[in-house]
């Protein structure tokens, strides 16, 4: 349970810093904003039939794109008074590090993904209402996987030289299962009937999950240690 | 296993492979003569997932016991896998082009070589970002680690894609289908790519280790009062 | 347990990359002891206490905190230990207050409220505990990683060249701070490169070049000084 109250203590740390500078979720939102811009010159919109055969892809370019963004985050902000080494000081488990910054980094992105789905849905006019609660499942599933992912990258990423330039190389290779997932997913809520397929790729969403968020807990302290 | 005796066996191996890819294999009926690169396209890729699995289990030994001995192991694998990655993605399109006049295709094999290309990719430019030594062996032996657990479910997550958008496969299933002459040929050619595949890896890691060596007597008391 | 070693090293090595570190430490703190490393830039002094804060992981050799191996069990080592360094460990955009709530929660530490007062008085810094610390001095923002130190009541207290950047002012009142710890009976290991802070307090001295603590001594200032300029001579080598 301790380990818990720990990772739960930097969650919320990492909430209220984010709170007070709201830089990561403002350039989250704007660029997942100029995203559907650029999309909406790219693509010809006004046929309704394309979006509808494209736009699962789009959009989940577009979390991933935004999510990168957000990633960068969860130890940048460590590094400015060093204060990451206050955390490895502490009597706590460094999971529970990974944890607390995961639990964030997840957080600031389905904010940020919530927001962006909103404006897909009135750009590109998607029927999304009778379908929130099955999109909201596969946004999630693909989001705690990419952020599970992301956070021990990050933290890889930041002992390099090119820090930002690392953390997509690594990334998203990695994190292409979750993508094929979760587009999958997404197409099959939107034909009618539902998809057979949206079953079965659930279910992949849940085991990669599994897998990457043990993985990383477990590797963490490696990580961390100097 | 004796270096000259590895060497030769691969050099052994490799000969029979020539010989049976041109002369014993017989030729395709659509593809023709071109087709005979598919045994080495396929053994090539076969291997390159083999090594990405040696660099797996290497980097979890490393982890466990710090031994600088099994980082450089784990190390070369990736650097003679990541050779051996490239040449299935160079091989490829030279196939695909006079076969089926497209250089490309995004097959499930096909897709999987190119992420775990990049896999290999990422794990060697990391090594080159990191300056110190320690942090150089355990951050990219983590990621060696979710690397190699990835690349299976890479491909098993494109096949089954695959299944719902099919598209040009090359080369039909794994071997399946294949006339009995066809898949001797496969596997010998396999067995000569494991085979140079262990001669370059332990090349390298010799050449590695003597870096190391040199670098530690670097470190030695008489050479500081020199340099 | 009369007399158990609050800290010790025993034959510890680090190596990072090329670079020697440490090579085989021998080291003995009793409790309520006031050291001072002292040495060159480089000299291993900051890895010494990073090692012991098992920051730092070392290549070889035995590391205990009031009995405990930390190697093996380095979350109840770190229980006993504050460290205070250069960069202050705090977060910019949370207020004094915020940032020793965050660390009570993260100790694990019951009457947080209570603790947290009492330790931004101690350093007074009570009427500044509700502003955003990015408004801080240097002087204000080294008060507060004491008390972010201090927090969890430590045994041991760590300082790696916590008087750099410091006026006259804000070095006396931490000389002061660092007198009444060792007062209540806590260890303090500091390391400095400056001489005349070194001798502020402490009761031993420990000379550190190139990854070895070369020699231990007591004795007066002046006795200190004289044997710190000649250990400088000794080992002096072209630094380029």
């Amino acid at each position: 349970m301790t380990f818990f109250r720990q990772a739960g203590a930097i969650f919320w740390k990492d909430v209220l810093t984010e709170f007070r500078t709201k830089d990561a979720l403002t350039s989250m939102l704007l660029f997942g904003l100029l995203v559907i811009l650029m999309f909406h010159f790219a693509f010809d919109q006004a046929d309704s039939l394309q979006m509808d055969h494209y736009g699962p892809g789009l959009l989940w370019i577009t979390f991933v794109f935004a999510g990168l963004l957000g990633m960068n985050r969860a130890f940048a902000g460590e590094r400015e008074n060093d204060s990451l080494q206050a955390l490895k000081l502490a009597p706590i488990s460094w999971g529970a590090i990974y944890l607390g910054k995961m639990l964030a980094n997840l957080m600031f992105m389905l904010v940020a993904e919530s927001v962006i789905l909103a404006c897909f849905a009135v750009f590109f006019d998607f029927n999304l209402l009778p379908r929130l609660g099955r999109m909201c499942g596969i946004t999630l599933l693909g989001t705690l996987g990419f952020a599970s992912i992301g956070t021990i990258l990050a933290a890889i990423s930041m002992n390099t030289r090119m820090s930002e330039v690392m953390l997509p190389l690594l990334l998203l290779p990695i994190a292409l299962p979750l993508v094929i997932g979760a587009v999958n997913a997404t197409a099959a809520i939107f034909t009618d009937p539902p998809g057979e397929y949206l079953g079965f790729w659930m279910k992949f969403l849940v085991v990669f999950n599994i897998i990457f968020v043990t993985l990383p807990l477990l590797l963490f302290d490696f990580v961390l240690e100097e | 296993m004796n270096r000259n005796w590895l060497a030769l066996s691969t050099f052994v191996a490799m000969m029979v492979s020539i010989y049976l890819i041109f002369m014993y294999a017989p030729t395709e009926a659509t593809m023709g003569d071109v087709q005979r690169i598919f045994y080495i396209h396929v053994s090539l890729a076969w291997t390159s997932f083999l090594a990405i699995f040696i660099v797996f289990i290497y980097s979890i030994r490393f982890l466990a016991s710090r031994d600088r001995q099994l980082d450089i192991k784990a190390f070369c694998a990736a650097e003679v896998g990541a050779v051996f990655s490239t040449t299935v993605l160079i091989s490829g399109p030279i196939w695909a082009k006079p076969v089926w006049g497209i250089w490309w295709t995004w097959d499930a094999r096909l897709t999987s070589a190119f992420l775990l290309w990049l896999i290999y990719m990422g794990y060697l430019v990391l090594r080159r970002l990191i300056e110190s030594p320690e942090q150089r062996a355990r951050l990219s032996a983590v990621f060696g680690i979710l690397g190699a657990v990835d690349a299976p479910i890479v491909y098993m997550s494109n096949r089954w894609w695959r299944t719902q958008h099919p598209a040009p496969v090359m080369g039909g299933g794994e071997s399946s289908g294949l006339d009995p002459q066809m898949r001797l040929t496969l596997y010998v050619t396999f067995a000569a790519c494991v085979l140079l595949f262990f001669y370059l890896w332990k090349l390298r890691c010799e050449l590695e280790r003597t870096q190391e060596v040199v670098e530690s007597l670097q470190r030695a008391p008489q050479f500081k009062e020199v340099s | 347990m009369a007399d158990a070693p609050v800290v010790r090293l025993d034959k510890v090595e680090k190596w990072f990359g090329r670079t020697s570190a440490l090579q085989g430490v021998d080291l003995t703190v009793q409790p309520g002891e006031f050291l001072v490393f002292l040495g060159r830039n480089g000299a291993g002094k900051s890895t010494l206490l990073r090692v012991v804060a098992r920051l730092v992981r070392p290549n070889s050799g035995r590391v205990e905190v009031c009995g405990i191996d930390v190697l093996r069990h380095p979350e109840a080592g770190r229980e006993k230990l504050g460290f205070v360094a250069h960069s202050s460990y705090l977060y910019r955009s949370l207020t004094a207050f915020e940032n020793l709530q965050f660390f009570a929660r993260l100790y694990g530490l019951s009457d947080a409220e209570d603790r947290i007062h009492k330790v931004l008085r101690w350093v007074g810094l009570e009427k500044s505990a509700l502003r955003p610390i990015h408004g801080f001095s240097r002087g204000m923002q080294q008060r507060l990683s004491i008390a972010r130190a201090t927090l969890h009541d430590p045994e041991i207290l760590l300082l790696d060249e916590p008087f750099s950047g410091l006026d006259l002012e804000a070095s006396e009142l931490l000389g002061g701070w660092l007198e009444s710890f060792v007062a209540n009976g806590k260890t303090v290991l500091m390391a400095t490169h400056d001489l005349e802070q070194g001798l502020q307090s402490a009761r031993r001295w420990a000379f550190v070049d190139q990854g070895k603590i070369a020699e231990e001594l007591t004795g007066t200032d002046a006795h200190i000084r004289d044997r710190y300029k000649i250990f400088l001579k000794e080992k002096r080598r072209d630094i380029f």
